[in-house]
């Protein structure tokens, strides 16, 4: 039992600091140079493989050859996007009925005249709760805990609505407009597993085809059994052209086609699903890197890379956001599934730390539950 | 990017050692840090109340300021009480005396019951039991497909019909007895525990199935809401225990502890990896180091027990720490090494990794490159790496595929570590370890020299492997970034 021990520990030891160091070294050795024998010019051997290989066609939108918008008129600025249709799906009305939870905390900061110690604490407990992390949290408290001191703020809840002004100048003002300008413009999808990408995707799908535009489907999840047929689903519901491979194809090569697809259509943009992964498996989020890497390849640009996450997910959520951004270098988040219990507070301390903006919040299951992120109402329901 | 707990009371006993005695202001300090390793855990905030206050009174009490060594006593105090929090063993599933064993699935959107629903339906079969696997999620789009498509992976029959999901339970049932299998899984739709329509709806289908096991599936991303969905399907559901699914990743897992406490069901099985055998049994102990960033020994002690002969093993440690290791020996334990799954899984379980070395990947494809210039070396080089001229460097690269420099890289770096290691096979004992460990400690650092055989379990793994690492910390490896 003893030596085995003793042996896995050297030996990994010995593994870390010698393979580790050595492929790094090396690593950084071959970068620079293309060596035709490492392991770089490999992998741009495959970047540069033809991606058409086992890719097929599986449905082209009738109205492709129609769409009457003029190719030869690109719009060299990125087009703002036009205001969503008043949806059904608003934060009040859905976030409603789940939110009494914190109020009971708070209750006690609002009643008391003076704030103590014990104010900051509950104050810091609320957002706790929320899933905004300790971390963060403090920053936020000690910004309001300054001004409040300056300006002899000590009612309670005029130091609540401190805490929600602070909150609401960190998370707002930000543009929430889905960038174009691309031709196609490809906005990828990436997260980790199933936090909702392809629901996602088919929501936009559905909304942007509903307003006249000509949009081009990627079923770049090659990996997960039906992922593909779940997206397919959504193209035919939202009448949105699919590009997919089969299944385990490079998801590379099947995101090129589609963009290929799409610049030949003159679709406006490309929606490029990713297979979830944990942003702790190097190789695959080398993949991802990739992947973003070969949707630029051809005519098209991607303007948008947007990590989807989950609503309940916890303090991992910002570990995620890090090692995506330096990936794939996110534009934006869109925060699942808030219409559970789940407050979502992470997305606090992902813009706080990295500056990611969140972009869309998904409501529900339908296909309009998913609107603009608004800061203010965030926050006040996160507070309610 | 968390400081293990270890860490961070070394930090704080370093200030105040010399004093002698722990005041109220340190123990305060000590369980700040409890509390918010916890809280950075997901551990819900409930719970990290209970479990700080239960700490400090271990803490106040004698046990702690008399301790020789007060952040080692204290993380052990931590340890236990986030392990009994836990729960205790292992939950075992035991069939149904008349089949077929029901067993229903249920969780929010995307925690992975239609995965893991099938990982089950391995592990059944590998036991040998005939599952049928049944697909009630008529909600998300192709959810029946995947289910069909992992079903013919492991070749276990799946059944769904496009009616509704209470009705696919109904005729589950009927169908079972048909194809005559006798572990019925059903996977349901994801659900917000708040919607009160479809909990009312898996609660009907539970009620048609009448399930022997009812298992939460709980993504152990999960923030502080884990509680309230635990609670509402417990209330709903009378769950029997949870499978804590995405493991794999970095995430602490402290949802898990925040489910267990509340509703008062064991985790029975853990999914660690995205194929399809990478489920086990859930070992409380083992999360409760993951959740305080220490590792987790036990896994890899029991991989390692599988991988490697013992008296392999203790040749090879001896040859080690003598110096009379060759290239050929760790060519050897590098494919011992391979045997105990990803390299990179390994590393995470060993406790007081730093972390910038644990942040270099290593993936199997890369030791094979290791391996190729090791196999393309004669038999007298692998013996005598110093006898490598430029000419056998130049042979040795083509035939493996590399360049020189890498060969000059691996020889060199071999080469000082094999010093480094017989240094650490001869050094002395260090005074400052007499009193906390005892003889664990000592074995840790001797190795394969002093061995009893006998006793095949040592009393506490984890006091080992730290010391181990502790003293390994110490040796500098090449190559790594200075800090």
């Amino acid at each position: 039992m003893d030596p085995v021990l003793l042996v896995v520990i050297i030996v990994a030891v010995l593994l870390v600091g010698g393979v580790g160091a050595f492929f790094l070294r090396s690593g950084r050795d071959h970068v620079p140079t293309i060596d035709p024998a490492s392991t770089d010019a490999a992998d741009r051997a495959i970047d540069s493989a033809d991606p058409t290989s086992d890719v097929d066609v599986a449905q082209v939108d009738d109205e492709m050859a129609v769409d009457p918008e003029p190719e030869t008129e690109p719009e060299p600025e990125p087009e703002p996007e036009p205001e969503p249709e008043p949806e059904p799906a608003t934060f009040r009305s859905r976030l409603g009925k789940a939110r009494s939870a914190m109020s009971g905390y708070l209750s006690s900061v609002v009643g008391r005249g003076d704030a103590n110690a014990e104010t900051w604490d509950e104050l810091e407990e609320a957002l706790v709760r929320a899933d905004v992390g300790v971390a963060a949290s403090m920053e936020i408290l000690d910004a309001v805990r300054t001004r409040a001191e300056a300006e002899k703020v000590t009612d309670g809840s005029a130091i609540i609505d401190l805490v929600k002004g602070e909150m609401k100048t960190r998370l707002g003002g930000q543009d929430l407009s889905l960038a174009e300008g691309g031709d196609p413009s490809v906005w990828l999808f990436v997260g980790v597993n199933g936090v909702g990408k392809t629901t996602t995707i088919g929501k936009i799908a559905t909304r942007e085809v509903a307003e006249g535009r000509n949009i081009v489907l990627a079923a770049g999840d090659t990996f997960r059994a039906a992922a593909a047929e779940q997206l397919t689903m959504w193209a035919d519901r939202s009448g949105a052209a699919i590009i997919r491979g089969g299944e385990g194809a490079d998801p590379s090569s099947v995101i090129f086609d589609a963009v290929e697809h799409a610049a030949a259509n003159g679709a406006d943009v490309v929606l490029a699903d990713t297979a979830g992964r944990l942003h702790t498996k190097t190789n695959l989020m080398n993949e991802l890197a990739k992947v973003r890497r070969v949707a630029e390849k051809g005519a098209g640009t991607v303007t948008e890379t947007l990590l989807v996450i989950d609503a309940t997910t916890g303090q991992n959520g910002l570990i995620q956001a890090r090692e995506f951004t330096q990936a794939a270098d996110l534009t934006g988040v869109v925060l699942t599934k808030l219409d559970g219990s789940a407050k979502g507070g992470i997305v606090v301390a992902v813009q706080n730390e990295l500056g990611i903006p969140v972009k869309l919040v998904g409501l529900g299951e339908g296909a309009h539950d998913l609107i603009p992120f608004d800061a203010n109402e965030f926050v006040d329901a996160l507070f309610e | 990017m968390f400081d293990t707990l270890t860490d961070r009371f070394d930090g704080i006993f370093g200030r105040i050692r010399g004093k002698g005695k722990l005041s109220p202001a340190d123990v305060d300090e000590t369980l700040r840090e409890i509390r918010l390793a916890l809280l950075e855990a997901d551990v819900n905030f409930e719970v990290v109340k209970g479990l700080v206050a239960r700490i400090r009174d271990r803490a106040v009490g004698d046990e702690l300021s008399k301790a020789l060594n007060p952040s080692q006593q204290i993380v052990k105090i931590v340890l236990e009480e986030l392990t009994e929090s836990l729960g205790g063993e292992a939950m075992s599933v035991t069939f149904a005396p008349k089949p077929p064993t029901i067993v229903l699935m249920a969780g929010l959107q995307g925690s992975g019951k239609t995965t893991n629903s099938a990982k089950l339906a391995n592990l059944f079969k590998s036991q040998g039991r005939n599952p049928l696997l049944v697909g009630a999620d008529l909600q998300r789009p192709a959810a029946v497909e995947q289910l069909r498509t992992l079903g013919a992976q492991l070749d276990v029959p799946v059944f769904s019909e496009p009616s509704d999901p209470v009705s696919v339970a109904r005729a589950a049932l009927d169908e079972a007895k048909r194809l005559g299998r006798d572990v019925i899984i059903c996977d349901t739709a994801g659900r917000l525990a708040i919607d009160e329509a479809l909990m009312e709806e898996v609660r009907q289908i539970s009620e048609v199935l009448d399930p022997h096991y009812t298992f939460l599936v709980v993504d152990a991303m999960t923030g502080q809401d884990a509680v309230t969905v635990a609670e509402n399907f417990h209330n709903t559901l009378a769950l029997d225990g949870v499978i804590l699914t995405k493991l794999d990743g970095d995430a602490r897992g402290g949802a898990a502890l925040s489910v267990k406490e509340v509703v008062g069901r064991p985790i029975a099985f853990a999914s660690t990896g995205e194929k399809i055998d990478e489920f086990e049994v859930f070992y409380p102990d083992r999360l409760a180091s993951r959740i305080l960033g220490m590792g987790d020994i036990e896994t890899l002690i029991e991989k390692a027990e599988a991988a490697y002969e013992e008296e392999e093993a203790e040749e090879a440690a001896q040859k080690l720490l003598e110096g009379t290791f060759t290239l050929d020996d760790f060519l050897q334990q590098m494919q011992q090494l391979k045997k105990m799954g990803p390299i990179g899984n390994l590393l995470g379980m060993m406790p007081g990794i730093p972390k910038e070395v644990r942040d270099v990947e290593i993936e199997d494809k890369q030791i094979n490159r290791l391996e190729a210039i090791i196999r393309s070396m004669t038999i007298e080089e692998r013996a005598n790496p110093d006898m490598i001229d430029k000419s056998r460097r130049l042979r040795i690269a083509n035939g493996s595929g590399m360049q020189p420099q890498d060969v000059s890289a691996l020889v060199s770096q071999f080469k000082e570590m094999k010093k480094m290691m017989k240094q650490f096979g001869m050094a002395p004992k260090k005074p400052k370890r007499k009193g906390g460990k005892g003889k664990g400690g000592k074995r840790g650092r001797r190795g394969g020299r002093t061995t009893a055989k006998g006793p095949a379990k040592m009393a506490n793994p984890t006091a080992v492997m730290n010391e181990g690492m502790e003293s390994l910390q110490g040796l500098r490896l090449p190559g790594l970034p200075e800090d």
